[in-house]
């Protein structure tokens, strides 16, 4: 056991961070400095730079497009990146259907989808959650029914994030309602452009135009953009729920986090001493620290541990609950570093204003975070259900 | 990177745990514990003699198995598991520890003998006025001819009763609370001049109050250069923090474990108690904290070789969440067990009791945050 970095693996992280260095786009780092709201070009710009230089999907096998890098490369590698404060790739193709496509679907479903997830061409999107399947994600009741070589969809999807640039979907629905629930269920592909989809817009807490309500009505989707067997979706729903265990803590965006609440501390004034000095203040981020501490070396068990290579388990939810709950606590401390100016709403950006908001740069952002960022703790399996899952797979009870 | 143990750390882990499957059951536990004697000298023996346990920590040239920190925190993890009493972390981790750093004749007359069993170190270091301070010192020692007379009073010697040695804080200069003027001294417990009143701790164990009656000690018994023992007992301190953050894991396990069984066996309102959510959610709350444990021990153990302001800020952020998690998981091991828990009959109050005291040991999760917040927040 020893957490060294091999001459190789120091040798990579050079190279990581040189690449960076030289190709992580000015104009985005500007907008990113600024609190802009940004566009899809945006979140596509770096995903398309390391595309090119083959780097856009470490996780993935080698034969589909990955990096063949070891679990040390690839936490070497997304502490650059979230030290540089390069943007987080979009999940959805990436991290969510890839793995779905590449472990349960056809030869020709590879084919088409797989290049085209790595080159950033297809937008993707989520269609699992129904205004009346939250948690409870296997009762939803979107229907697809068979009609000749296709099906038809009609139902109702929502919290579909970044669905308004979505070429793609993945959506779960039911193909036998008299089936128990999970067993009834199948994992289709949909062309988001098809006649009878429509994207509504939901506006959260922020201000953000983040996610939306899909509408499909008489949707018609091949057969073939079914992935694994009819009903048998709840297979790949269960394993992309649990996939990806790199990133899933958010470990290294959070250290990086911590750092830009620390910069606040230093620059804000309480009294006549920076705020950072204040002994309530730099007790929470004290513990904030080791608690972030204490989710880096769980990872680090995790990825370099006995089970490498195992494939991600239960203990993922660990990750999630703990990381999510690290994150929120991040954005509270930066809103109340910020202390007055954290009032001040701006839209954002882009529409005909130019004037500058009012307030300290760090500030802009501080309050919309916050209220943006409880998400972490409801999305991807609330952490309350992710509390079922760990006291049922990893305690038995 | 790798954060896989070792065929032989396995070995090391297995080996022990089997042993301690054998002989130290909870009741086993509980007899030897009530003798008058407090302990089972045999099982100090056996680890020594038949198991080689001792020396895992040790180099091949002292005749050890070439371990080091790691090989403690497994060991002292296992003996967490089973409430060992053995003193496996004043004699091996601090008193072995210091002996590595020092080198020369002390570590080659000693650590064979340490390995071998026949040596029992106590850690005497904590004074009443002290608190967790480890320079904050009235015990002294002044030079007197070749050697130093020692006079002073030590508290909550755990394993002084048991002891062969003593291993002292003193200073031989400077004033109560310098960092400069402290000296560590490695002594024969039974010389003339030292008076123990032994008593029972509140986990199991047994310790002293120490008293130093002008007592007169040779000059080899200084570790370390005179004065400038500080450094040196921070780090065996820290060490020993870690090894004890191994030792809480194991405890903190049990506890969950514990409780997990419990409340599958205990029906209320027709069902087992572990069909409740709220109970579920707790446990694994619980389960976490044992994981967070775990992870902050292997970090605080990987760090020990860091310069020592960032090792001491490793510690420190281990030894926090430790206590904090040991907290967290025995209060609500009691409270899930319900009146039971609260009884002597089960084992649970005692890991509890163990866990209550670990908490503090080297300094509660209140000292290490401000250890930690004055070495990376000290702006």
């Amino acid at each position: 056991m020893d957490m060294e970095f091999s001459p190789e693996d120091l040798a990579f992280q050079q190279e990581v961070r040189s690449f960076i260095a030289e190709n992580y786009p000015e104009e985005l780092r500007g907008k990113q400095d600024e609190g802009e709201e940004l566009a899809k070009e945006d979140f596509l710009a770096w995903h398309k730079i390391l595309y090119k230089k083959g780097w856009v999907a470490p996780a993935w096998p080698v034969e589909y497009g990955g990096t063949g890098w070891t679990p040390t490369q690839r936490f070497i590698f997304s502490e650059e990146t979230a030290r540089a404060d390069c943007i987080r790739l979009m999940p959805f193709g990436l991290a969510m259907v890839g793995p779905v496509i590449y472990t349960f679907g056809t030869p020709e479903q590879k084919a088409y989808f797989l290049p085209r997830i790595l080159s950033g061409e297809d937008w993707w999107c989520q269609g699992y959650s129904e205004p009346g399947a939250g948690s409870d994600l296997a009762s939803l009741r979107t229907t697809a029914v068979p009609d000749g070589d296709d099906y038809i969809v009609n139902g109702q999807k929502t919290w579909t994030t970044m669905a308004q640039h979505a070429d793609w979907g993945f959506f779960l629905v039911r193909t036998d309602k008299d089936a128990k629930q999970q067993e009834g269920i199948s994992f289709l592909l949909i062309d988001m452009k098809s006649p009878g989809i429509t994207v509504r817009p939901i506006i959260t807490l922020g201000g953000e135009h983040e996610v939306n309500e899909v509408w499909l009505e008489d949707v018609r989707v091949p057969q073939s953009q079914r992935v694994y067997d009819e009903n048998k979706g709840w297979t790949c729903a269960k394993f992309l729920l649990a996939h990806e265990r790199t990133g899933i803590a958010g470990v290294a965006a959070s250290k990086r986090g911590v750092e830009k609440v620390k910069a606040i501390a230093r620059t804000e004034l309480d009294g006549d001493k920076p705020l950072i000095q204040n002994a309530f203040f730099k007790r929470k981020i004290a513990e904030l620290e080791i608690d972030l501490t204490a989710l880096e070396f769980t990872e680090l068990r995790s990825l370099a541990g006995p089970n490498t290579g195992r494939g991600p388990g239960p203990e993922s939810s660990l990750l999630k609950i703990k990381g999510s709950e690290i994150q929120q606590r991040l954005t509270e401390l930066t809103l109340e570093a910020v202390g007055h100016y954290g009032a001040p709403y701006f839209r954002g950006f882009g529409e005909g204003d130019n004037e500058h908001p009012i307030g300290p740069d760090y500030a802009h952002r501080a309050a919309p975070t916050y209220f943006n960022v409880r998400k972490t703790t409801i999305y991807g399996g609330s952490n309350e259900i992710q509390r079922n899952i760990i006291a049922k797979m990893v305690l038995g009870l | 990177m790798d954060f896989t143990y070792t065929e032989t750390q396995d070995m090391i882990r297995d080996t022990l745990a089997r042993f301690l499957g054998d002989t130290y059951d909870f009741e086993t536990r509980q007899k030897f514990i009530a003798s008058d004697e407090g302990r089972d000298p045999a099982i100090w023996t056996a680890l020594a003699q038949d198991l080689g346990m001792l020396g895992a920590a040790f180099s091949e040239e002292h005749g050890g198995l070439g371990g080091g920190a790691l090989e403690n925190a497994i060991i002292m993890e296992e003996l967490g598991k089973v409430l060992g009493i053995e003193p496996y972390l004043p004699t091996v981790v601090i008193a072995g520890g210091a002996l590595k750093a020092v080198g020369g004749a002390q570590a080659d007359k000693f650590i064979p003998e340490i390995i071998a069993g026949n040596v029992i170190v106590a850690f005497a270091y904590a004074e009443p006025q002290g608190r967790y301070d480890l320079a904050n010192l009235r015990t002294s020692a002044k030079k007197d001819g070749e050697g130093y007379v020692l006079s002073g009073h030590k508290g909550v010697v755990y394993a002084a009763p048991w002891a062969t040695h003593l291993l002292v804080t003193a200073r031989t200069s400077g004033g109560q609370r310098d960092r400069d003027g402290v000296s560590l001294f490695l002594i024969d417990a039974n010389l003339p001049g030292i008076v123990r009143r032994d008593y029972p701790t509140v986990d199991g164990s047994r310790a002293s109050e120490i008293y130093f009656e002008n007592v007169a000690i040779p000059a080899d018994a200084l570790l370390g250069g005179e004065g400038e023992g500080l450094a040196l007992i921070e780090q065996v301190v820290d060490e020993a923090t870690v090894a004890v953050c191994a030792e809480a894991t194991g405890v903190m396990q049990k506890l969950h474990e514990g409780t997990l069984e419990y409340t599958q066996q205990r029906k209320q309102f027709g069902i087992p108690i572990a069909k409740f959510q709220v109970l579920q959610h707790r446990m694994v709350d619980m389960f976490m904290e044992v994981e967070q444990a775990r992870s902050m021990t292997v970090m605080g153990t990987l760090k020990l070789d860091l310069p020592a302001d960032e090792r001491k800020a490793a510690v420190s952020a281990a030894k926090n969440k430790v206590a904090r998690g040991a907290n967290f998981v025995g209060q609500n091991a009691i409270q899930t067990h319900g009146g039971i828990g609260i009884t002597q009959e089960l084992a649970i109050g005692h890991y509890f009791k163990r866990a209550t005291m670990i908490e503090g040991q080297f300094g509660s999760a209140d000292y290490h945050m401000e250890r930690y917040e004055a070495l990376t927040l000290g702006e």
